[in-house]
């Protein structure tokens, strides 16, 4: 039935090639819902603790991506129960911010002592990760309780001072 | 927490006498072989820059003499950059720290193979390997006979040359392997080849060494493989240049490129696989996949070759086509080149330093003009690319294969959409959203199901118009097996929708492609009266790249079955125990032994566990999960112990542990269903490739023949 359209009609008009457009553009069209069924679904807000206290409430259950600086004197692990609990303080997110503060590095230094700079506790339910240290970056995904705790599914840490910067040479001199 | 800091790595700069005397010792190897590297380097920029430079003007003054001389120049730049990777290498052996790229990549502490491979270990490396096997590649194709397709070269060369100039240019001026360190006047650290005015030399007295998660058996080869794919693919582009350039808008190009862009594809797919590997094997956290934007720029460029690949096939036996595979082939190129710019950012520096640096706007400014230009070179040649057929039938195989082309676009752009995501959301809304991993499955888990169907239909379905009758017929019995098959599952208690969907497609197309093999060998045993085996191999001889099609498709059932074994099945577990204590995941029992820390002589610290597995109280066996934490870079590496069998993989992280063992250690613990179909897969799917693109006996003046006898099997 569908094969009998003819092969002599080249004009492009013939109702095979509206078959053929129609098909695409279905195609097209499922392709644009599943991004944006996906997205709708998948979508984490990045915000700083600043903007979390700000306007936290607003997201709901949505996932949320915070980052902050670690207080190393904060951290608390039950290796029994696997609950990690340390406080991060506000460090700007965003990256010209950042270099124009003087890099990564010296953002989370200054943060820390920062006294009046926003923070929040985190609660995160696994090993606690090597790098979790006094002045490392924590970026964390979760949602904020109602116990104003943040409560982390995912934990990535960055220590700065290592890896990014020059090769470390000390000087034997003195 | 880690026992043993003390060790310090111990880099100081030399005193002035201890410094004039060891210069003397190496001079020949601070001076003169860096030197030559650096010369060589250079040499090799000017020389294509010369090449692409006397291609264009030999075209523009009708002087084959200078195209020749462009063609000589670029089989030039293959020993010059030879000689700049030897010295660099050289360098990376003999541990001159002074210059920064060996500084960064080695230590003392590495053995000489790892010091080999560090070429490719930092950007600076990977830039002058991936120039390197540029310059091989277009070397190899300076040599073919040129014969009947003169008019290509010029344009191959300035493409090829093109592309080789610009890395040329970032390895040459902003990322120099042979940069040295310097102390500046105002006591800052840089690199520069050259002493800056005021500054002085500083010689570490070790480096840091390559990232420790890269000192893998799959992270060696991984980056040359993934590297192997992405170059031979800047063949195809420019033969497709050549072809819009000349007018020769034929099937030519793509006849002379299909080798090509199988090799292509072949080392892009090797180097996704053993990525996929070296991550579950060395990053610990269960998973081979993780979405992550260094993986996907990876997978762009697959997904555009992949579709080209299938499309090519059509133009070759139809003639239709022209413009699609044009722009696939451009927007290969395209990727390929976002892919190299955007896999050596992420891995060893963040994107934040790449964006300090110059690269980012020169790779996006390249990217851009090279893409704009060939789409305008494609509308000018728009009218000259017309279809010499027409697609008919829906069920055609044309149109299946359109279709399957269509369904690779939709992943790309779903990929493309997940990159820039961020980027666009932030520019509209001023707030920065990502989308993790579950976004990519969700939005291509249907993609990825319409194009395991369309594996099973299009082998059945014949070019111009297929009836549904005849694709009733072909289809029922494997559509019969499969329905059995599933019927097995849910017997077996699978309850998962999804999984059900997906194993019955992959099953699906295993029966079809198996009935196919099949029916081929029957009806050729009968023919020629040849034993089952004998007519099964000649008949894939015979057609080694519908074959190989064939063998490929069944690697990825294999790895359907593994993707969605470990995707939808996987179950973890995670305890803090104490000696003897034992914890249990599914059908297994894993209990504690011991755990033991020490330093070894190579500056690293090991932390290993032993565990007793038990799978329902019958002893499997000790499995041994360390943790290695190294002293020099401070990075620790997570090796899990892993008991693999066909059925199952069983996972044991050693995530954290307290010194004085008083509180006990802790585990992670994957179990992961059918994780090795991957890897079985995998190599099916690279030995079907090989067969596909392995050379056919036959010399030139026969090609017409196989050609011909090539559209016959369709019949």
């Amino acid at each position: 039935m569908l094969s009998e359209y003819s092969v002599e009609d080249r004009k492009g008009s013939s109702p095979g090639r509206t078959k053929f457009m129609l098909g695409g553009l279905l195609i097209v069209l499922a392709v644009i819902y599943l991004i944006a069924s996906a997205t709708q679904a998948a979508a984490q807000y990045y915000l700083t603790i600043d903007e979390l206290i700000a306007k936290g409430d607003s997201f709901g259950d949505r996932d949320i991506k915070v980052s902050g600086a670690v207080d190393g004197e904060s951290i608390v692990y039950d290796a029994k129960s696997l609950t990690l609990r340390f406080t991060a303080v506000n460090v700007p997110a965003d990256l010209s911010e950042i270099e124009a503060a003087g890099g990564l590095a010296k953002v989370l230094y200054t943060a820390l002592r920062d006294p009046n700079a926003s923070r929040i506790e985190i609660e995160y339910i696994g090993p606690k990760p090597d790098l979790l240290r006094h002045e490392a970056q924590a970026i964390v995904t979760g949602r904020m309780g109602s116990d104003g705790v943040f409560h982390a599914d995912e934990l990535l840490l960055k220590c700065p001072t290592r890896y990014e910067g020059e090769i470390p040479i000390q000087s034997d001199e003195s | 927490m880690q026992s043993g800091l003390d060790f310090q790595p111990g880099p100081y700069i030399r005193r002035q006498d201890e410094y004039c005397q060891w210069l003397k010792g190496g001079f020949l190897n601070t001076f003169v072989v860096p030197n030559i590297g650096l010369f060589s380097l250079f040499l090799a920029f000017l020389v294509a820059i010369y090449a692409a430079v006397a291609a264009v003007f030999g075209v523009r003054q009708q002087n084959p003499k200078w195209i020749e001389s462009g063609r000589a120049a670029m089989l030039l730049t293959f020993p010059l950059l030879s000689i700049a990777c030897v010295a660099l290498i050289f360098l990376l052996v003999t541990g001159r720290y002074e210059f920064k790229y060996v500084a960064s990549v080695t230590s003392d502490t590495m053995p000489t193979y790892l010091r080999i491979t560090s070429l490719w270990g930092g950007q600076a490396g990977s830039l002058l390997f991936w120039s390197w096997l540029m310059a091989a590649f277009t070397g190899a194709v300076g040599l073919r006979k040129w014969d009947r397709d003169r008019e290509f070269l010029p344009w191959v060369i300035l493409v090829t040359m093109g592309t080789l100039a610009f890395f040329l240019l970032l390895v040459v001026f902003i990322e120099n392997p042979f940069a040295r360190l310097w102390q500046s006047l105002d006591g800052s650290q840089i690199a520069a080849p050259f002493r800056p005015r005021g500054a002085v030399p500083l010689f570490p007295s070790d480096g840091i060494g390559l990232n420790p998660l890269l000192r893998h058996l799959g992270m060696i080869i991984h980056p040359p493989m993934l590297y192997l794919g992405f170059v031979s693919y800047v063949i195809p582009y420019a033969f497709a240049i050549a072809a819009l350039a000349t007018g020769r808008t034929d099937a030519r190009w793509i006849k002379l490129t299909r080798r090509w862009s199988l090799v292509a594809w072949l080392f892009l797919s090797l180097g996704l696989i053993l990525g996929g590997r070296w991550a579950y094997d060395v990053l610990g956290w269960g998973g081979y996949w993780g979405w992550d934007p260094v993986e996907i720029a990876a997978l762009m460029p697959w997904l555009a070759g992949t579709a080209f690949l299938h499309s090519v096939m059509i133009q070759e036996k139809r003639g239709i086509l022209k413009h699609w595979n044009m722009l696939l082939i451009i927007l290969t190129y395209a990727l390929v080149i976002f892919g190299t710019f955007l896999t050596r950012s992420g891995v060893l520096s963040s994107v934040h330093a790449f964006a300090q640096s110059a690269m980012g706007p020169l790779f996006l400014g390249f990217i851009g003009v090279t893409f704009i230009s060939s789409v305008a070179l494609l509308i000018h040649r728009w009218s000259d690319l017309k279809g010499e057929n027409h697609l008919d039938s829906v069920i055609s195989r044309e149109s299946l294969f359109l279709l399957n082309n269509l369904l690779f676009m939709g992943i790309l752009v779903i990929c493309f959409w997940g990159v820039l995501f961020p980027l666009i959301s932030e520019l509209f809304t001023g707030q920065k959203v990502t989308v993790g991993p579950i976004f990519y499955k969700r939005a291509t888990a249907p993609l990825w199901g319409g194009i395991l169907l369309l594996m099973g239909i299009a082998p059945l379905s014949v070019y111009g118009r297929t009836s549904w009758q005849r694709l009733g017929s072909a289809l029922w019995k494997p559509a019969l097996a499969a329905l059995i098959f599933e019927f097995i599952l849910v017997v077996q208690g699978v309850r998962s929708i999804a999984a059900l969907i997906g194993y019955g497609l992959a099953a699906f197309v295993a029966f079809v492609t198996l009935y196919e093999f099949w029916r081929g060998t029957k009806a050729r045993r009968k023919r020629h009266k040849e034993s089952f085996p004998t007519a099964l191999w000649r008949m894939a001889r015979r057609n080694r790249r519908r074959y190989g099609g064939y063998v490929i498709h069944l690697g990825i059932v294999l790895m359907a079955f593994g993707i969605i074994g470990i995707e939808m099945f996987q179950t973890e577990t995670q305890a803090t125990l104490a000696q003897g204590e034992q914890l249990t995941l599914g059908r297994y029992t894993m209990v504690f032994d011991s755990l033991s820390e020490w330093d070894t002589n190579e500056g690293r610290n090991v932390a290993r566990a032993v565990v007793q597995i038990y799978r329902e109280d019958k002893f499997l066996g000790e499995l041994y999960p360390r943790r290695d934490f190294y002293y020099a870079s401070q990075q620790s590496m997570t090796i899990p112990g892993v008991r693999s069998t066909l059925e199952d993989d069983f996972y044991v992280l050693l995530v954290g542990w307290e010194p004085i063992a008083a509180q006990g250690t802790t585990f992670k613990v994957y179990h992961n269903p059918l994780v090795n179909f991957i890897w079985m897969g995998g190599f099916v799917f690279i030995l079907g490739t090989l067969v596909a693109a392995w050379p056919e006996r036959e010399s030139l003046p026969s090609r017409k023949r196989v050609s011909t006898r090539g559209a016959l099997m369709r019949a």
